[in-house]
């Protein structure tokens, strides 16, 4: 269920190069919306800007309830707006955390009075994500979880995760799985390898990663239950997912902008923006991200928006919290790196900004087609920007990006008919 | 006795390549050089009766020290005094730390004074960058966690050269626990600088992943040891020991695998140790004490070449004030 405060359908009319790979259409054209729903689309028009299917983010943290000095759903969603979403899923890791119907229920109504855009809310896996008991998933699915995870740590059991398995099939919703195997990444800041042995920190290797996806690939199939694997950082996981869905495994994955992006020669600096989990790794492994992200083994980008306190993030590398900010960055980053220098097509990063996401977590899709309700997002391809502390609505700052210049900027947000973001 | 004088130097006014002492992989050859230079010159100031310098007087050096330390701390203060500098030395036991400050707050406090140079030591890498990127003084990284401890490096380059009478073309073997070494670290970087070669020797699992992409070849065969010039012998640290953090099975077999006994030291070896010392363990005693040792050496040398630090940071930096005279580089002994 997505939930959100709403607003007055828009009624106007769009221009621009209008790419939909879902729709199959890359062309300029004026998009006429009326009362929130798409009524015309005609050829031609001014084409300087890009109009796509708005974006769906599966991975924000809100930090709601507990933590809103570093974001609320108001301001969270403010920033999912500003960084061309339509619609974003919560993780449930907050305090206390999202895994009774009674704390799902009040993050529910809370979104209905402030969430800017859509949201939808992720429920533990166990209680107290502690790894030990499931949660009451029916219960939880009925009040409205969009799915279920304990995000933030692993499923450190098997035995409980072939549990979870079998019995969310009753709610129909998909496990999404922080995939560490925790006593090899014990103590880890960042991924093992020259890096790591020229800056003295303990490793969190790739292997501690492809492990648990292995692992929990093979109880997918065992099962036969569908599994969503997030924020894939190496190489060995991507192939190990390309592998099992080509064996028929109901298995999606989601890739985060920041490990598509950099590599751990970024950590050099040891500025703890350049601290996440699971960490950016090496090139050979940023490379296999991107061939998954081509063919659709990463069939979704999650921006694992994870805002931190200033203070918390003022402190030695090995100190700071891992996390960092996205929403408000995603898709110029992506444009930068990734599809000016000719790395990844345009289509491929839109359909996996949008389409990939929502089909993976069984959202309606985002789509620029008569009669549907708008969900659109206007770049100006072109706009050059310097991200900086002051520019974003997040409450949080901690961003990977801050001081590069970026190209491309969203200029507009259509969500579900009502606009939501202009610049 | 000879005078030491400082001289003045020709044409403009030089301006320092560095700013901090963060890394060994911030400095180049010629920084190197140029330090070990210093240190070589100031050495003649440890024979005089009176030891002390005027060359920083006016200069403010502080101490902050979140570890644990004898040597280093011990040597800072008393090279920053030698220089004739005004000394303050805080520890994190005592302090406001112990209510809970953050490092930024006790940096921004300490900063308030106007320090010229801030030496700090503190468990977590990526501390003295934070305290770089907040005060305007220079930083002098005492170690950082595993990561860095650039001036141990700087004096194990000084003992080698001034026993060996060369750095470039000599084989260093680092013997012992190097995962959680910022010493051999600092110090593979170091010799890669100035053309020396390292072995790293030592039980597999306190290999870093990675590490031979430093420049040096790694091994757990003692015979390694039989062409090295220097044989470098690392703390084996105990609180490595403990339940779910058994890197080697057991001290005794470490022990008897990897330390270093007299009939594992050729004769013409030099041997060499950080400190401190767990006799028995990494190192025999009867090789600690050995003529072969220069153990007392580095820490003899730990002291000209921190002044040499601190004086090639203050005295050709970007805020180097040359009120005094003598404050110009480069030193030389008349």
């Amino acid at each position: 269920m997505l939930v959100w405060a709403g607003g007055e359908p828009a009624s106007t009319v769009l221009q621009g190069r209008v790419v939909d790979p879902g729709e199959g259409i890359d062309e300029t054209l004026t998009v006429t919306v009326e009362d929130g729903s798409i009524v015309r689309l005609e050829p031609g028009g001014d084409g300087r800007l890009l109009l796509a299917p708005a974006f769906v983010d599966p991975h924000v943290h809100l930090r709601t309830p507990g933590r809103e000095d570093e974001e609320t759903v108001a301001s969270g969603t403010a920033a999912a707006a500003a960084g061309g979403y339509c619609a974003i899923l919560a993780m449930p890791n907050t305090d206390p955390v999202v895994d009774s119907a009674a704390v799902l229920g009040s993050l529910l109504e809370l979104a209905r009075e402030e969430a800017d855009v859509p949201t939808g809310f992720f429920a533990a896996i166990s209680k107290g994500q502690r790894g030990e008991e499931l949660t009451e998933m029916g219960e939880l699915a009925d009040a409205g979880a969009v799915g279920f995870t304990d995000d933030g740590r692993p499923v450190v059991s098997a035995g409980l995760l072939r549990r979870a398995l079998q019995y969310a099939a009753i709610t129909g919703l998909v496990l999404a799985l922080h995939e560490e195997e925790p006593t090899l990444s014990r103590d880890g800041h960042m991924h093992e390898g020259a890096v790591s042995a020229r800056l003295g920190f303990t490793g969190w290797p790739a292997v501690a990663e492809s492990l648990m996806v292995g692992r929990d690939l093979a109880l997918a199939a065992y099962e036969d239950k569908p599994v969503h694997v997030m924020h894939v950082s190496a190489l060995e996981s991507v192939e190990a997912i390309r592998r099992a869905r080509a064996d028929g495994v109901p298995a999606t994955a989601e890739v985060t902008p920041h490990h598509l992006c950099l590599t751990d020669d970024a950590v050099l600096s040891l500025d703890p923006n350049r601290k996440m989990n699971p960490p950016v790794r090496s090139e050979e492994h940023r490379q296999a991200l991107l061939d998954g992200l081509r063919d659709g083994t990463l069939s979704c980008i999650a921006t694992d928006h994870a805002p931190h306190a200033r203070h918390e993030k003022d402190a030695p590398f090995e100190e700071a919290p891992f996390g960092v900010t996205g929403l408000e960055t995603a898709f110029a980053a992506l444009n930068t790196y990734l599809v000016r220098p000719g790395v990844v097509p345009l289509p491929t990063v839109l359909e996996r900004m949008s389409a990939g996401p929502s089909r993976a977590f069984g959202l309606p899709l985002p789509r620029i087609a008569i009669g549907e309700r708008a969900n659109i997002v206007v770049v100006d391809p072109d706009s050059e920007w310097m991200v900086t502390e002051d520019g974003f609505r997040s409450r949080s700052v901690n961003s990977w990006l801050l001081g590069a210049t970026l190209t491309g900027r969203v200029v507009r947000t259509l969500a579900d008919g009502r606009e939501v973001f202009s610049r | 006795m000879p005078e030491i004088r400082l001289a003045q130097p020709t044409g403009a006014p030089p301006r320092s390549p560095r700013r901090h002492l963060l890394s060994i992989s911030d400095l180049e050859r010629s920084d190197v050089e140029r330090i070990l230079d210093t240190a070589r010159a100031l050495a003649g100031s440890l024979d005089r009766d009176v030891k002390k310098l005027p060359t920083l007087r006016g200069r403010t050096v502080v101490n902050l020290f979140y570890e644990s330390s004898t040597r280093t701390s011990s040597s800072f203060e008393l090279a920053a005094k030698r220089l004739s500098a005004d000394t303050m030395s805080l520890r994190s036991s005592g302090s406001s730390v112990d209510k809970g400050e953050s490092l930024k707050d006790t940096a921004l406090t300490l900063a308030a004074y106007d320090p010229d140079v801030i030496v700090i030591r503190h468990p977590s890498i990526g501390a003295p960058q934070l305290v770089a990127r907040l005060t305007g003084a220079h930083v002098v990284n005492a170690g950082d966690g595993k990561h860095q401890h650039p001036t141990q490096a700087l004096l194990d380059l000084f003992t080698m050269r001034e026993t060996l009478g060369r750095l470039a073309g000599l084989h260093v073997a680092i013997v012992g626990d190097v995962l959680h070494s910022r010493v051999a670290r600092s110090l593979v970087e170091a010799l890669a600088l100035v053309g020396a070669r390292s072995t790293l020797v030592g039980p597999p699992t306190l290999m870093p992943r990675g590490v031979e992409t430093l420049g040096c070849v790694v091994t757990h065969d003692m015979d390694a040891l039989g062409d090295a010039d220097v044989v470098y012998v690392l703390r084996m640290q105990r609180e490595r020991m403990g339940p779910g953090a058994a890197f080697v099975p057991s001290l005794r077999e470490y022990a008897a695998r990897w330390g270093i006994t007299p009939e594992r030291v050729r004769p013409g070896q030099v041997v060499m140790h950080p400190g401190p010392m767990n006799r028995g363990v990494e190192i025999d005693p009867r090789v600690a004490d050995s003529a072969a040792s220069r153990i007392t050496t580095q820490v003899r040398s730990g002291l000209v070449v921190r002044m040499a630090v601190l004086y090639d940071l203050l005295t050709t930096g970007p805020v180097a004030v040359s009120t005094v005279v003598e404050t110009h580089p480069p030193l030389e002994v008349a």
